[in-house]
């Protein structure tokens, strides 16, 4: 009698507990449509899909997508595995498929084990767009890049140029002697430095700390001996930025020599806070999200294709145009955003 | 006297009839019931929740993708009941599948020969552990296999750092995609190893031998049951099962990185919990864990479908898994008859 009861207790539970999910899902279903027409599949739906659940960077990209698709107007699907692994994301892509979605927005955890399911999806009509972390060229229409290498570059030299008052020399710290993202970056930089204004600022070396803590913190060390009249120190890595930012603090050189760059907010919250870094650039996850999020209405209202040399209004992010990016095509988003002590605070938490 | 006669007659006769009755209440308290029930349920409150679940070519895809752990569930299923466990399952899918990849990509090594060592290199993982198993027998297989879950792991990527590795030949893919006569390839494999195990572990001597050791290892030992050797073989199936996992899982992605399968070990004792095979081991059948599987898979599938956030997903497993390992043990009985007594005072 005993196992008996038991057992149906189980039924019962079972029962129960599937329908809370039931309940859960038309709370979810009411808040998702909004104030379009109807969901009987007149409503488009957007898919993002993030590389894992419990990423702050990513909540941020998947909150400026809902942002884009409710000023575009449609249903908006937010998923991400709870690892961030390929096989999780694969599961999700084939539901979103079975629930014929019009868009993917994903960020890939993995370039290539995507591929076939992602090709799946756009034989049935589905269009695909990477985000933040590119697919391979076959697996997708474009790629959503999350800013533009030449306002990366210009902007750093601006950024020094305003901190150190027009004057001085100035040392680039690096990731690796090959980093293709970086050595694009650097070569902007130099190009800004020839434009009028910037003729009292010299470049006197470019250092590769390979991304490597200790690495970048000798490489410092080395610069700093080798150049007693340095005034600033560039790193657009978030490695570099971060092991400048600890040399120049421990050394007590603060005032002296500044640093800036690209670097996560975490890490670098103190050394904005004292000073150390006045200021340093990293892209905004809500507007990378944002752009995923037009750029995926674009594609399904086929305003864009994916190809080279097309345009598109992206809200509030201005026109933007699609350039080649290797074997395939990408969606640059403007400027990278500037990250000083007035905004750090609401900064440090979030990625 | 006569009493006592009596009483030995009726000691007698149940002794007999028990071994010997059919009983069709026994026959419908069985577990696997109450999971066929769980299942229909599933699909029912799935089919309602969303139009697109009755969707044949949208459940077949599902099922392809689910199938993949399950293949290590079958060994699960005798390890567990051998009341030990094997954590380290989805580090040798990673170990083996960054293996083969590597063989086929940097050595030149031809890709049926690479999918041989990559079984083998699946069986060798097993093997390792079911020795340290049996000689160190004062520890228990969780820290042995937690010891060589992040041992795995680790080679993995010694052998390949944080890259992905692929680039294989176009066949290779059939085993993750193909399809014969509109039945997914995978399905088709699962289907062969379930009637396997299951033959392996209900109808030869190999699997009373493991009932026996889960129910009393020491009386089976006494017995002349080749415990160790049987421990051994059961550990090498696990790893040889997660390297067809392997298998599945590199063609399935085109690719493999070191990274891939984490927490597979964690699904597998879930479906083979589920599917009421006791951790206290000597109990539990097959079906039940192949039953399980479905559950959790097509229940995945479904709230997939809802699009519910994957941390939800987990909550409701769990949910389910502790309702289902936890339910049976309450001595419901008492605590009725408690609360009956407590009205009645009243």
């Amino acid at each position: 009698m005993r196992r008996f009861l038991s057992k149906w207790a189980v039924v019962g539970l079972t029962v129960a507990m599937l329908a809370a999910c039931g309940d859960q899902k038309t709370n979810q279903g009411t808040e998702t449509e909004g104030g379009e027409a109807s969901s009987d599949g007149g409503t488009p739906k957007y898919a993002m899909v993030f590389k894992n659940t419990g990423n702050p960077y990513g909540e941020k990209m998947m909150d400026g997508f809902q942002e884009a698709i409710e000023e575009v107007g449609g249903e908006v699907i937010l998923r991400a595995p709870d690892q961030p692994t390929a096989e999780g994301q694969i599961q999700i892509i084939e539901q979103l498929i079975t629930q014929q979605v019009d868009a993917i927005a994903i960020a890939a955890n993995d370039q290539d084990a995507l591929e076939p399911v992602l090709k799946k999806a756009m034989d049935q009509g589905i269009k695909i767009l990477s985000v933040d972390s590119a697919v391979n060229a076959n697996s997708r229409l474009v790629h959503v890049n999350q800013a533009d290498p030449e306002r990366i570059g210009r902007s750093q030299i601006e950024a020094v140029s305003e901190m150190i008052n027009g004057e001085g020399q100035i040392a680039v710290l690096s990731a690796t002697s090959q980093a293709t993202n970086q050595n694009l970056w650097i070569e902007w930089m130099k190009k800004e430095l020839e434009e009028p204004g910037y003729e009292n600022i010299e470049l006197v070396k470019v250092a590769y700390g390979d991304d490597l803590r200790d690495k970048s913190v000798s490489e410092t060390e080395a610069l700093l001996k080798s150049y007693p009249d340095l005034k600033a120190i560039v790193a657009p890595t978030t490695v570099g930025i971060a092991a400048a930012g600890k040399v120049i603090t421990d050394k007590g050189l603060n005032g002296k020599v500044i640093v800036t760059g690209l670097g996560l907010p975490s890490e670098m919250a103190s050394y904005i806070e004292s000073g150390v870094s006045p200021a340093m650039f990293l892209w905004n996850p809500i507007d990378v999200g944002y752009g995923a999020g037009i750029a995926s209405y674009a594609l399904v209202q086929e305003e864009i294709t994916g190809k080279v040399g097309e345009s598109f209004e992206a809200g509030r992010l201005g026109e933007k145009e699609v350039v080649e990016d290797g074997d395939g095509t990408q969606i640059m988003l403007g400027d990278p955003f500037r990250f000083d002590a007035e905004n750090i605070d609401e900064w440090k938490d979030v990625y | 006297m006569e009493q006592r006669v009596v009483n030995q007659n009726e000691y007698v006769q149940r002794t007999l009839t028990n071994k010997q009755e059919f009983s069709l209440k026994k026959f419908f308290l069985q577990w696997e019931w109450l999971l066929i029930l769980v299942f229909l349920l599933v699909l029912a409150i799935n089919t309602h929740l969303s139009p697109y679940f009755l969707n044949g070519a949208g459940l077949r895809d599902a099922t392809m993708i689910f199938l993949d752990k399950a293949f290590i569930v079958f060994p699960m299923v005798m390890i567990m009941i051998l009341r030990d466990i094997d954590i380290s399952v989805g580090s040798t899918v990673a170990l083996s599948s960054v293996v083969m990849a590597t063989l086929y990509n940097n050595l030149g090594v031809p890709m049926e020969a690479a999918i041989i060592i990559c079984l083998l290199v699946g069986a060798l993982c097993g093997l390792i552990n079911g020795l340290l198993i049996i000689k160190f027998k004062e520890l228990s297989a969780v820290i042995v296999t937690l010891g060589t879950m992040i041992l795995y792991r680790g080679l993995a990527y010694v052998i390949l750092e944080d890259q992905a590795s692929g680039n294989f030949p176009e066949w290779f893919s059939f085993f993750g995609w193909g399809h014969v006569a509109g039945i997914p390839f995978i399905l088709l494999v699962f289907v062969l190893f379930a009637i396997g195990f299951t033959l392996l572990l209900h109808k030869t001597t190999f699997g009373r031998q493991i009932f026996a050791m889960g129910n009393n290892p020491t009386a089976s030992r006494f017995s002349g049951v080749q415990v160790d050797k049987i421990k051994i073989i059961v550990f090498v199936l696990a790893g040889l099962m997660a390297a067809i996992t392997a298998i599945f899982l590199a063609s399935r992605m085109g690719s493999t990185r070191p990274n891939i399968a984490t927490n597979y070990e964690l699904d597998v004792i879930a479906m083979v919990a589920l599917g009421g095979i006791s951790t206290a081991g000597g109990k539990g059948r097959m079906l039940g864990a192949i039953i399980a599987i479905f559950i959790i898979g097509y229940l995945q599938y479904g709230l997939g479908l809802i699009n519910i956030a994957s941390q939800t997903m987990l909550v409701i497993i769990g949910i389910l898994l502790i309702v289902s390992v936890v339910i049976p043990k309450l001595n419901l009985k008492g605590i009725f008859s408690r609360f009956v007594k407590k009205r009645n005072t009243n």
